[in-house]
């Protein structure tokens, strides 16, 4: 692939996405005074009619957006990734239990968001939506891959929590290139047999810097955007457990729960090959810049590299 | 029967035997089950007979219809008494409702859409119908619809801070067509609402939050259809009927007593609440 482009955050591409999904008189969008943030207000100024403002009430949010789905419309609704989790029971109880198609975006997930400190980066939504029967889980990394895959939500027809990122990521794709990117199916960007990344969002060009220089000293790896993270692309999971002498996943996440708990659990059932995670340990994060933030938790390319070299040993 | 032409003219005499018999269904699917709550049950059915009796536009033949009225019923452990209006319209069998809470059962614990025809909303986890109810209202005006929409929760239930939250945007948007009924019969879970944490006057809480609200007695018919029909002509803004009702009301050694809201009938028990319903 050629070098990383500088994108937006993927934040800006759900926002983008709104906007051609307007097309669409049943999609209607759902605010909880973060609409700036989310980048929903983009929807919201081309589509006043069909955008409502909740105000700081996530969880009456949900349940609108639920009964909204349950008369014919297609709601988009999205706060924080943390605000998204005081209305996880609204979730769980009332939209994925009765199957009702509510597309949640919770942006400024994981501890890249910075400095507003351990209260605003979630590093447990993707572990906490995961558990929930019927929910798809998507984490882009970039935004022209996470408008690619808002776009496909519109015909999904399953309820599905998104998580985007505050800040700008180096682009993975470009406009051909994320087309063919299709809801549960992994994107292998890189390939190569001695150890398979698996990586999503903010850590997947963490993971192409890390097998570049994984490179220079001889080892070959594959590198997986798993952007779905339920469900979980297990087919490829396999033919790389069958290709490579491990895998190692990268997450700006808690290590509990969330991308490499899913591979993990998989590769545990079939049996396979050495895993080692990189991601959030347990504990939270604090106040700082992202840069520094990865360094002090260990999820930088140089900690996929480490983990790569220690699997192989 | 189908309903999709209302309204029909129940007397308020006919409206009072259907709520008998579904409080007979209700004692008895419950002493079936083992299990379940005829006391929020009992004191709500006056008033979804008259909805049921008179009032919602709905299909059985067609239960999905876009354009029928919903009612949510958002205290959804009071679920017997949905099903037993549900029997008496059509939508379930007898056999259905007597199955309640068995493994299979369309007639779950809790009212859930996804499992009975006729159930507009999943409920089980109190404080979430109202924002339901006004999701539903919100499509209907975007779609210019006349559905109206009509959402009953229980007084303990407006302890949960989501009820408030759906009372304020509802004020906010100012929806019409979303009705809501706050079954006020003073006891939830453990005892009184005045002793876990009493909601004081509910309908000066509702206006003071923007809302028009009527007060009547939940079990007199004719204050019930009056009420129903007062808020099905205000279809600008929200309104609000705070029901005075008695928990059990109908079966003497149920009524005010906080131990029936969650217990079954034994088998005298329910001799003598057939008794009493007869």
């Amino acid at each position: 692939m050629s070098a990383p482009s500088t994108g937006g955050a993927s934040r800006d591409g759900y926002g983008s996405a709104l906007l051609r999904l307007a097309d669409d008189p049943r999609v209607v969008v759902l605010e909880a005074d973060l609409g700036k943030s989310t980048k929903s207000c983009l929807f919201r100024e081309a589509n006043p009619e069909r955008t409502v403002s909740l105000g700081i009430a996530e969880q009456n949010m949900i349940l609108v957006g639920a009964g909204m789905a349950s008369s014919g419309k297609i709601p988009f609704a999205s706060t924080f990734a943390i605000f998204t989790e005081r209305g996880f029971e609204q979730v769980r109880n009332g939209v994925a239990r009765p199957g009702l198609v509510l597309h949640l975006c919770g942006s400024h997930g994981g501890i890249h968001t910075g400095t507003d400190g351990s209260s605003a980066q979630s590093i447990e939504d993707l572990a906490l939506y995961r558990t929930i029967p019927g929910m798809t889980v998507i984490h882009p990394c970039d935004d022209l891959s996470s408008e690619e895959l808002t776009i496909q939500l519109l015909d999904h027809g399953r309820p599905s929590y998104t998580r985007t990122a505050r800040n700008k990521t180096p682009r993975m794709y470009d406009e051909e290139s994320c087309k063919k990117l299709r809801i549960g199916k992994g994107s292998i960007l890189r390939e190569g047999s001695d150890v398979a990344i698996i990586a999503c969002g903010v850590m997947v060009s963490e993971a192409i810097r890390a097998a570049e220089e994984l490179s220079k000293n001889g080892v070959e790896s594959t590198v997986v955007d798993m952007h779905t993270i339920k469900p979980l692309d297990t087919e490829l999971i396999d033919e790389l457990v069958q290709e490579c002498k491990g895998i190692v996943t990268a997450e700006d996440h808690s290590v509990i729960g969330g991308l490499g708990s899913a591979v993990s659990e998989h590769v545990s059932y079939r049996g396979g090959v050495p895993i080692r995670m990189v991601g959030v340990s347990d504990r939270f994060g604090e106040s700082g810049e992202p840069g520094e933030l990865m360094n002090l938790m260990g999820i930088t390319y140089g900690d996929i590299v480490d983990s790569c070299e220690s699997l192989l040993s | 029967m189908n309903s999709a032409d209302r309204a029909s003219d129940m007397t308020t005499s006919q409206l009072g035997e259907l709520a008998l018999r579904c409080r007979r269904h209700i004692v008895k699917m419950i002493h079936a089950a083992g299990a379940g709550h005829p006391g929020g049950s009992l004191s709500a059915i006056d008033i979804i007979a008259a909805l049921y009796g008179n009032q919602l536009r709905f299909d059985v033949e067609n239960p999905d219809w876009p354009d029928r009225d919903r009612f949510i019923m958002s205290k959804g452990h009071a679920s017997p008494a949905v099903y037993s209006i549900l029997f008496e319209m059509g939508f379930i069998t007898e056999d259905d409702m007597m199955s309640f809470r068995k493994l299979g059962s369309v007639c779950q614990g809790h009212v859930d859409m996804k499992w009975t025809n006729g159930v507009d909303f999943s409920a089980g986890s109190l404080g979430m119908g109202l924002s339901f109810g006004l999701g539903c209202a919100l499509a209907a005006r975007m779609d210019s619809s006349n559905r109206d929409v009509w959402v009953m929760v229980g007084d303990g239930e407006i302890q949960e801070g989501q009820f408030w939250e759906a009372a304020m945007a509802a004020d906010f948007h100012s929806v019409g067509r979303l009705n809501l009924i706050v079954d006020r019969n003073r006891i939830q879970n453990d005892d009184f609402v005045e002793v876990q944490m009493e909601v004081g006057d509910v309908g000066a809480k509702l206006t003071s939050f923007g809302w028009d609200v009527m007060e009547i007695d939940g079990h007199d018919m004719e204050q019930v259809s009056q009420a129903i029909q007062w808020c099905s002509s205000m279809t600008a803004s929200p309104t609000a009927i705070v029901a005075h009702t008695i928990k059990g009301k109908g079966v003497s050694f149920m009524e005010d007593n906080p131990s029936f809201h969650g217990k079954a009938p034994n088998d005298n028990e329910l001799v003598i609440a057939l008794e009493e319903l007869s």
